[in-house]
């Protein structure tokens, strides 16, 4: 079957390959061959590896690391606080929804589900403002901060990653055999049993690439968090932190590309360990 | 056995009592304008026990129910407060002269007029357009290709996948800042005239254009990828035996077998050019001049409709007309997504 390729083929397609990897690749590269030099050194020539040393890469580094206003431990701390804590809050909020959803058809979870449907083209631009007045009446009237607090984004996150969650969960439930159930029901098993001991683990696929969808939203979403947490509120995560930083270091670049890096590098660790599933959990979300 | 049943019983009754004090408490509390700080978590721990007591309550034939609903409240009660309450409140403060904070009149369709007479609001509008326009055309004929090279026998298939999808995996704000570095810094220095890209309207807006399919397309090619190898072999194979060179059979066979995967491509790449706003924000925050359009001076030149919106809103405060523009934006992305809905429903009775 296969048509064996000719030889200048091969280097042709090898070039051509090669070359837009490059392309691609370029802008990291430059980051990491610049943070290894001084703003002057950058500036003079941003090309080559004149003035490049290890030393400038631990100044550079401790520079960005201890400045206050990036504080970059603190900002990544609240980045992977809030994913993490709203990853395992969908998945574990979105299954049960799903699974309701899906077993008891009745016009409630029909409707339910249509709405969830529905609101998966509310684009962000055209709730935020009136979601930060409701966040923020909300929290005065309760006596809970919602707006600048953990919790509150976290809160947030449920709300808009919910439909996208339930909806891909919902296909996956469907798949799991209705015969499981009831044998686990017969056999002794509590109604909530059923869904947390047979259901749950079964639905690990699709939990994962609601996981990873939603993980790269979460992590490198700017919008949401910096209206409510706020330009230069006390809380930040890493998207907002590199903004407020770039916006009082313009033009430094020594410091900018450094803290570039350090906003890349978990993202890039993360893919180089989960490639297979990043990948492919980010086709099966888009293809369903 | 006896014995748990009535401990269970009373644990439950005593939750529900004392969940239902607590929330009413702290309610009562709230509307009396106490601000005392303890009220916030009186009302947590209220709801949490309420919802305890009906999780233990002693009932065998309501049981389900009340399962079912405590798994649907937690997803149902933050998307009911972070989507549809703002959603509606939305669209009624665009017809008022919302502060942001408060109302004092209803305007009816005041802001929208408002909106359709700024003129650089017009000339967003058309940029975006035009954006979408060239990113959907741009984005899938470079995404497709690259799935193509990616699906030809080449050496390390795997290594070019993730290094053309890479770019999509950072966020865009970091990303705009490296580009702007790329092209302030580096770029200059290979042009003869020693201006940057960015400082030109038409040539920053080509920039944005060149970004984003930077970031783009390699998450395109892996939807594309997924759908080239659903293409049977034996059809290509008989095709190969039928004499059909490369190119034909591209033509003829692979881009008619998938159809569903340029839809979906094309309708994804348009709703996300059309969202686009961190590397619009941090590339040039939309900025550029407009010597002349509908006889005005404007400096908006690079702002999309998004960074437009927020601009309008945050920047300048005019909450009210930030939230029309907003409103008109999710009406033409509803229009965008029936659209969608309507021509994958027919391509599917077509096969």
């Amino acid at each position: 079957m296969k048509t064996k390729m000719k030889t200048s083929e091969f280097v042709i397609v090898m070039v051509i390959a090669v070359a837009v990897a490059l392309y691609t690749l370029m802008p990291f590269i430059l980051v990491v061959l610049n943070v290894f030099k001084s703003a002057t050194s950058i500036v003079a020539d941003p090309i080559g590896m004149t003035g490049a040393s290890i030393g400038q890469l631990m100044t550079n580094l401790t520079n960005v690391i201890n400045n206050s206003n990036f504080s970059f431990w603190f900002a990544f701390g609240t980045s992977a606080l809030i994913t993490i804590v709203s990853l395992i809050l969908l998945a574990l909020f979105g299954g049960m929804a799903a699974w309701v959803i899906c077993r008891n058809k009745t016009k409630w979870s029909t409707a339910i589900y249509m709405v969830f449907i529905a609101s998966m083209i509310i684009p962000f631009q055209v709730v935020m403002l009136p979601m930060i007045s409701t966040f923020r009446d909300v929290g005065n009237f309760v006596g809970l901060p919602m707006l600048q607090s953990i919790p509150g984004i976290v809160f947030a996150y449920c709300g808009f990653g919910g439909a996208m969650t339930v909806f891909i969960l919902t296909g996956m439930v469907k798949t799991v055999p209705y015969d499981l159930e009831e044998a686990a029901a017969i056999d002794g098993c509590s109604y909530e049993g059923i869904y947390f001991r047979i259901v749950f683990p079964l639905l690990r696929p699709s939990v994962v690439t609601v996981t990873i969808l939603n993980g790269m939203w979460i992590w490198n979403d700017y919008l949401l968090p910096s209206l409510m947490l706020g330009q230069n509120g006390k809380v930040k995560t890493l998207p907002v932190a590199v903004q407020a930083f770039v916006g009082s270091y313009v033009k430094q670049w020594d410091l900018i590309l450094t803290a570039a890096l350090l906003a890349m590098i978990p993202m890039i660790i993360i893919f180089l360990i989960a490639q297979k599933q990043i990948m492919s959990g980010m086709v099966e979300g888009a293809v369903k | 056995m006896e014995s748990s049943g009535t401990g269970r019983k009373l644990l439950s009754l005593v939750l529900l009592i004392g969940g239902a004090a607590l929330l009413v408490g702290s309610l009562a509390l709230d509307f009396m304008g106490n601000r005392a700080s303890y009220r916030g978590p009186m009302l947590v721990i209220g709801v949490a026990c309420f919802l305890a007591g009906l999780y233990l309550f002693p009932t065998l034939t309501r049981h389900k129910d009340i399962i079912n609903f405590l798994f649907l409240i937690p997803l149902l009660f933050t998307f009911a407060v972070t989507v549809i309450i703002p959603l509606c409140l939305g669209i009624f403060y665009s017809m008022t002269d919302w502060t942001g904070i408060q109302y004092t009149k209803f305007v009816g369709l005041g802001n929208y007029i408002t909106m359709f007479k700024e003129v650089s609001f017009l000339w967003s509008l058309i940029i975006t357009v035009l954006f979408v326009l060239f990113n959907m055309i741009l984005v899938n004929l470079v995404g497709f290709a690259l799935a193509l090279l990616c699906t030809s026998r080449l050496k390390g298939v795997g290594f070019f996948r993730a290094a053309y999808f890479l770019p999509n995996l950072i966020g865009g704000i970091v990303l705009g800042y490296v580009w702007q570095f790329v092209f302030n810094n580096v770029l200059i220095q290979l042009s003869s005239n020693g201006v940057s890209l960015l400082s030109n309207t038409p040539t920053a807006f080509a920039a944005i254009i060149v970004v984003y399919i930077w970031q783009y397309a390699g998450y395109i090619m892996l939807i594309y990828v997924n759908g080239l190898v659903t293409v049977p072999g034996d059809v290509l194979e008989a095709a190969a035996i039928d004499g059909a060179n490369a190119f034909t059979t591209l033509i003829r066979i692979k881009i008619p077998m998938i159809a569903s995967t340029i839809t979906i491509c094309t309708f994804l790449t348009l709703t996300s050019a059309f969202k686009q706003f961190d590397v619009n924000m941090a590339l040039t925050n939309g900025t550029g001049s407009v010597q002349d359009f509908m006889g005005q001076y404007l400096t908006n030149g690079t702002q999309m409709l998004a960074l437009n919106i927020y601009n309008t809103a945050i920047s300048k405060n005019s909450y009210a007309l930030g939230q029309a523009k907003a409103v008109l934006f999710f009406i033409i992305l509803a229009c965008v997504s029936l659209i969608q809905v309507r021509v994958s429903n027919k391509k599917e009775v077509e096969m």
